[in-house]
């Protein structure tokens, strides 16, 4: 048996007495997406960063196809992730996909969550009726297309660095240079249940206290998905960021850092 | 060289000098973008306006280079592209479709750079991009040979697995006045077909026979093989009292097939009359079986006799032999004599010193073999294993 902090490849930093805050990476990257942004907390905060299992540095002989077909199985993880380390009166900060893993571990285990930050939150991408997602079924069909290209080159060339080699550290280096890699049939089955997942009805239920930081123009979670995850979540305010794409965590650390300190740091409310 | 080609290569230098700057930017073999950080394209070179039908107007300062992109695209930009221009400064090798002003596609490989400005913070992306259509079909060509490789393998394995059932028996017969058992282990993860088997049957009243044998090499042919010889055998012994008459019955059967492969086997007749067994062994190029008796001591049984499939008329020799009350037989395949961790033979004396245990029955003494020579592997055999234990009861 795998112990939880090398299957998740937990790393942990701040100070080990103050509130925890766990940071939750999206589909495509690992945990190196908050290297910005996590650092400016460590003054305060217990700072919590770890890999889902299937990307980065997890470990990918605990991925297992059924309990990962859904996002459940993933916020299984983060709550096992918590009570593992201990940690109570959680700051959660989920980025793209993992802002509704933590909506739903928020739900399953409501009293672990004093508060919840979801970065580029998107309930469901795809198109339905009167929600505009951004993106249909072919669309999806087209990115998973996109994967399978980008990916012709893993197995021989990148897998044996990609999969991780403890006994071999000064490997460190290259692995920072492929951190948005990862077996490519795992990473097929992250972005079918990424793209293809509806959580809008579990929504309402989550009345932890809630920041959607929404960047301006963002082609994968649009200002209207964003609007719609502020208004379904009974306890939730929402910053738009002058920040443009997905990722303000990389594209605009400060910005994005700043709107998270007012939220969990200040006692002003963050502005609707 | 002569004066007249000396003045045309003169000329073609002049002629590439005159190329300047703007030139080679504009007319470069590949599309050129400078965009801001966000990703709003600021310069575009006219390669790139050939390439996809835009007009400069159309695209500078007024798109960013992620809306010119396929909405699968778009989110692998989104979601691992501009990542690792950001956290490493370049991409390389990036396929996308570029989405024309005509709404057709063109597939397109991409390479950029992140460039910083003193500070470190990001100035512009400079992006260089390929028409890769020939390359993408050929890649769609080997995505599907790759699926259709899969497909097959997936069945292989399934069909492995079957046969591999049908090679073993699920478990040995239940013998009046005898206690028997096996235990066999494939090696690998089970997905080949390997060429060890054993068989228990019955050819009479009070008139048993047991197998074990093993087939060179691994894979569909040995399978053949395998399934030959298990069969051959249960045919000749029918056919044959001698278990040494048999064996040369499958020599002849293996000689005569179109295969080299052979074989090594050991055949066991057992016989019940007057509430005793009494027992014929021939070994042909196997190990030779152990018997323990009641108070520990240990014995081979059988003469050593030669391989199977290899010379016309090989040296085989039956012995006779009873099996009294409390006696256990041992019959296996070099499986486990042979397994190995690192350069260390698990060998006879361990298999002996295990054999000369007491057991309550043979099912415990054939998983206490197969346990010990597994976690000898650190659980991954590299042959195929089989034992078989026959025991009196008391």
């Amino acid at each position: 048996m795998v112990s939880i902090g090398s299957r998740h490849n937990i790393h942990q930093s701040g100070r080990p007495d103050g509130q925890p805050m766990l940071f939750a990476h999206g589909f495509g990257c690992d945990q190196h997406m908050w290297r910005y942004v996590a650092p400016r907390f460590e003054d305060e905060f217990r700072v919590v960063l770890f890999d889902h299992v299937g990307a980065g540095q997890s470990d990918l002989s605990a991925y297992d196809p059924q309990r990962y077909s859904s996002l459940s199985g993933y916020a299984e993880d983060i709550v096992a992730v918590c009570t593992e380390l201990e940690l109570r009166d959680v700051i959660f900060v989920g980025h793209s996909v993992s802002a509704m893993m933590g909506v739903l571990a928020a739900a399953a285990a409501p009293d672990l969550f004093a508060k919840l930050v979801l970065i580029g939150p998107s309930p469901c991408y795809l198109d339905d009726a009167d929600y505009v997602g951004g993106f249909s079924v072919e669309d999806i069909n087209d990115m998973l297309e996109s994967l399978e290209s980008n990916y012709l080159g893993w197995s021989s060339v990148m897998a044996p660095v990609i999969m991780g080699r403890p006994d071999r550290p000064e490997l460190g280096n290259e692995l920072t240079e492929s951190f948005c890699r990862t077996d490519p049939s795992i990473a097929r089955r992250f972005a079918r249940v990424t793209f293809l997942s509806d959580n809008r009805d579990d929504l309402h239920a989550v009345a932890t206290p809630t920041l959607v930081l929404q960047c301006a123009n963002d082609v994968i979670a649009p200002v209207s998905v964003g609007e719609f995850v502020r208004d379904r979540m009974p306890n939730a305010s929402m910053v738009l960021l002058d920040a443009t794409g997905h990722c303000p965590n990389l594209s605009a650390p400060e910005e994005t850092a700043a709107a998270i300190e007012h939220f969990v740091r200040g006692s002003a409310p963050a502005s609707r | 060289m002569t004066s007249r080609a000396n003045e045309a290569l003169e000329a073609f230098y002049e002629a590439l000098r005159d190329d300047d700057a703007d030139q080679l930017y504009d007319r470069a073999p590949c599309g050129y973008l400078s965009t801001a950080p966000d990703g709003m394209i600021i310069k575009v070179n006219q390669t790139f306006l050939d390439l996809t039908g835009y007009q400069r107007a159309q695209l500078v300062g007024r798109v960013r280079f992620v809306q010119l992109l396929s909405a699968g695209g778009r989110i692998y930009y989104e979601t691992h592209y501009a990542p690792m221009l950001g956290m490493q400064g370049h991409a390389h090798e990036i396929a996308f479709d570029l989405v024309r002003a005509d709404k057709s596609r063109l597939p397109v490989l991409v390479n950029a750079v992140l460039e910083r400005d003193a500070q470190g913070s990001p100035l512009v992306i400079r992006t260089a991009v390929f028409d890769a259509r020939l390359r993408r079909e050929y890649e769609r060509e080997l995505l599907r040979a790759k699926q259709r490789a899969e497909e097959s393998e997936t069945r292989a394995k399934a069909l492995a697995q079957t046969l591999q059932q049908t090679l073993i028996p699920p478990a040995p017969p239940v013998i009046p006045h005898l206690d028997v058992a096996a235990a066999y282990r494939p090696t690998g993860d089970g997905s080949e077909v390997g060429g060890d088997f054993y068989d228990v049957f019955q050819i009479g009243t009070n008139d048993w026979v047991v197998a074990v044998g093993d087939v060179c090499g691994k894979g569909v042919e040995a399978a053949v093989v395998t399934a030959l010889a298990r069969y051959t055998l249960r045919a000749a012994i029918v056919e044959h009292a001698e278990p040494s008459t048999a064996l040369a019955t499958l020599n002849e059967v293996l000689l005569h097939h179109h295969t080299n492969r052979f074989c090594t086997a050991v055949l066991l007749r057992l016989r019940y009359a007057e509430g005793k067994w009494a027992g014929t062994v021939s070994c042909a190029g196997h190990p030779r079986p152990l018997l323990r008796q009641p108070d520990g001591t240990l014995h081979t049984v059988g003469k050593p006799g030669a391989l199977l499939g290899v010379v016309d008329s090989p040296h085989l020799h039956d012995v006779q032999f009873r099996l009294l009350p409390g006696d256990m037989l041992v019959l296996y395949t070099d499986g486990i004599t042979e397994a190995r961790s690192g350069k260390v033979f698990y060998g006879d004396e361990k298999l002996a010193a295990l054999v000369a245990r007491s057991f309550d029955s043979a099912a415990a003494l054939t998983s206490a073999v197969l346990s010990e020579v597994l976690e000898f592997q650190s659980g991954r055999p590299h042959d195929d294993i089989v034992v078989v234990a026959v025991r009196v009861p008391v």
